[in-house]
């Protein structure tokens, strides 16, 4: 019998593979062998928790929202897990630690990343800063003038941003020109992907590295309640920080999982980033998975607020997880957003990023939905000073 | 059974007496414009190419420097379709074999199997997926060596004696040897351990090798054509029609005819 994991590596069903340029295939090989050393290397994941613990501030605290909470119901509780907490403002670093150490096992001594709304960039320039490793970010044109205080922190920390000209200069472009520049430097180059998504072994890999997140939650959670959330709910782009979430959660039948895609304009007006609601499978930056495209299979533009989940594809596991039915997946508006992004801020004096935005903004439209007692966890996977000044622009207000 | 159109080409050349190797001129699918592409396609026969590579334009051509880039994008705003890729195939109606390049994605989103039928009726003589390593895709990959269609496959000078043994097996028509690590585009010389990648892939297979990426002047031509059978020559060829239109490309593909057959500059 043909053994299915070497023939279909890094599946999730029929979803993920490798699909990338043959010159890459020998640097995924290497990754894939040098991981799987790693996650056997009790030294590794000591060194990688302390960082976690003394660098970023890891664990992150679940807190309760009493205002917001009453707003959902009567009784409900409401808790953000605080990844805005996390050194660099967002649960991004969590996987740039985890592969900069990877780099080094590889003796790789040069970083590429992409980066849409600046975070995965902030995160990645920032441990490279921490080990002395060159430092380039593929940056789309549009989202550096979103996303100019982002551009400019990851300066300060000796990163060389590049801006992305071609396309629809978002994040799709900064993904390819990243991986133009792997295809050009591999043998020197480490590419540290942002999210889930690309060729195996990064979605799983990505997911590893950030499942501390549910984790810590599920542990916290049954500590301090007695019991499990009744929904978990985190957005998802590319779908990192919601992976990293649900993970922990997976096995818990009782417990509802929520992906909140963004709906944009609206999912019928065409201008969204719903990959999973409205896309179908395609090969895109190295993996199967759900696709915004054309009919003639062209990669279709995104569009969201948020420039995080500006994003035409989604991971591999969340394609699965979709079909399977264990996730329930939504989309909320540009406009639901930007209302909870001010309503989180006004009820409880935190401020999140506009991607986390998504997932307090369908908790607030599904109010009623819950019973006294159940506990609801959202993923507050980052915070939102990034997004204050095109907020303001965006509501008018003068700054 | 007759022989592969592919085959029957190399044999021709390889009939001709003396060592002579293959010119291959890619060209993107509708760049400038569907018309002048049909031209184009007609031209590059007449000038003296031994085979042809057709792209099909993709929005997200993540393995292409700028010119392909841009060609595949204008071919995009022209208009340019999977069904128009192929019906301009048919048109042109060559006496040399065609071979498509594209990626993955607007393949399946065709269908993986009408378009190898599809393709094949145009008149394709063989496929080139740049994103499609071999192993990634089993069963696609199953349905293309069923069909008419050759299965070209690329082997980089990252590629592991382990993949190496694998990626020929099941290849056919010709190794396509990715001369320098990066995307397309031209580039001022030719790697100094080409002859070194080119001795590797011909002690792993006996099927013709054509070198590709980079060659963009006649000189790098004439010393590709020393070490490989065939010289595939795409971003240069590309900006010659983008920025002189035909009579620039005509003149670029008969020096490099001439230069892959030992009589040129």
């Amino acid at each position: 019998m043909t053994d299915i994991r070497i023939a279909t590596p890094g599946r999730f069903g029929p979803y993920g593979g490798r699909y990338v340029p043959e010159t890459l295939m020998g640097a995924l090989e290497e990754l894939a062998r040098v991981y799987e050393d790693a996650t056997r290397d009790p030294r590794f994941w000591a060194e990688l928790d302390a960082l976690l613990k003394d660098y970023v501030g890891r664990p992150t605290p679940v807190t309760e929202t009493p205002r917001l909470g009453a707003e959902v119901g009567s009784g409900v509780v409401v808790l953000l897990k605080r990844e805005d907490l996390n050194h660099t403002g967002a649960h991004k670093i969590n996987n740039t630690l985890g592969q900069v150490l990877l780099a080094r096992r590889m003796g790789k001594r040069r970083i590429i990343a992409e980066t849409g709304a600046g975070q995965h960039g902030v995160a990645t320039a920032t441990v490279c800063a921490r080990f002395a490793l060159e430092c380039v970010v593929y940056m789309g044109e549009a989202d550096m003038r979103r996303q100019r205080l982002n551009v400019y922190r990851m300066e300060l920390m000796g990163a060389k941003v590049v801006p992305v000209t071609s396309g629809t200069k978002t994040l799709k472009d900064a993904t390819n020109e990243a991986l133009r520049d792997w295809v050009t430097n591999v043998t020197t180059t480490h590419y540290i992907i942002g999210s889930v998504v690309g060729p195996d072994p990064f979605p799983r890999l990505v997911r590893d590295f950030q499942s501390v997140i549910g984790r810590e939650a599920r542990a916290q959670v049954l500590e301090r309640y007695g019991r499990l959330p009744r929904t978990v709910v985190a957005c998802v782009g590319g779908g990192s920080n919601a992976m990293g979430i649900f993970t922990a959660f997976l096995a818990d039948s009782t417990v509802e999982l929520v992906g909140v895609e963004a709906a944009g304009e609206g999912l019928a007006s065409g201008h969204h980033a719903a990959s999973l609601a409205r896309g179908r499978p395609g090969v895109f930056h190295g993996s199967l998975s759900y696709l915004l495209q054309n009919a003639d299979g062209q990669v279709q533009p995104a569009h969201s607020v948020s420039a995080g989940l500006d994003y035409p594809g989604v991971g591999p596991e969340h394609a699965y997880l979709k079909d399977s039915g264990r996730v329930l997946y939504e989309a909320v508006t540009d406009r639901q957003a930007l209302d909870a992004f001010a309503a989180l801020s006004r009820l409880e004096g935190i401020l999140p990023a506009l991607e986390s935005a998504h997932a307090v903004a369908w908790v607030m439209a599904r109010r009623g939905h819950w019973h006294a007692d159940d506990v609801v966890l959202i993923n507050l996977s980052g915070r939102g000073d990034k997004d204050v000044a095109m907020v303001a622009e965006l509501t008018g207000a003068a700054l | 059974m007759s022989e592969h159109p592919i085959a029957a080409r190399w044999r021709t050349l390889r009939a001709a007496g003396r060592r002579r190797a293959a010119l291959i001129p890619y060209l993107t699918a509708g760049h400038p414009d569907p018309a002048t592409s049909l031209a184009a396609l007609q031209l590059v026969q007449a000038a003296g190419a031994d085979f042809v590579e057709v792209g099909v334009p993709f929005s997200d051509p993540l393995a292409d420097g700028p010119t392909i880039q841009r060609s595949t994008q204008a071919a995009l705003d022209a208009g340019m379709t999977v069904p128009r890729v192929l019906e301009l195939i048919g048109h042109a109606a060559l006496g040399i074999p065609v071979v498509i390049m594209t990626y993955v994605n607007p393949v399946l989103a065709y269908g993986l199997e009408r378009f190898v039928a599809d393709a094949h009726a145009a008149g394709a003589a063989g496929l080139v997926l740049t994103d499609f390593p071999a192993g990634a895709d089993p069963a696609l990959e199953q349905l293309v060596l069923a069909s008419p269609l050759a299965l070209i496959r690329l082997i980089a000078p990252t590629t592991t004696p382990e993949r190496l043994t694998r990626a020929v097996r099941g290849a056919s028509g010709f190794l396509y040897l990715i001369s320098r690590l990066g995307v397309t585009g031209a580039r001022d010389r030719v790697p100094p351990d080409l002859a070194e990648h080119v001795a590797r892939v011909r002690a792993a297979s006996p099927l013709p090798l054509a070198v590709g990426f980079g060659i963009s002047t006649p000189a790098q031509a004439s010393a590709t054509a020393q070490l490989a059978d065939g010289v595939v020559v795409g971003s240069a060829l590309v900006d010659a029609l983008g920025s002189g239109g035909l009579p620039a490309a005509e003149r670029l593909i008969k020096d490099l005819a001439a230069a892959v057959r030992g009589n040129g500059t």
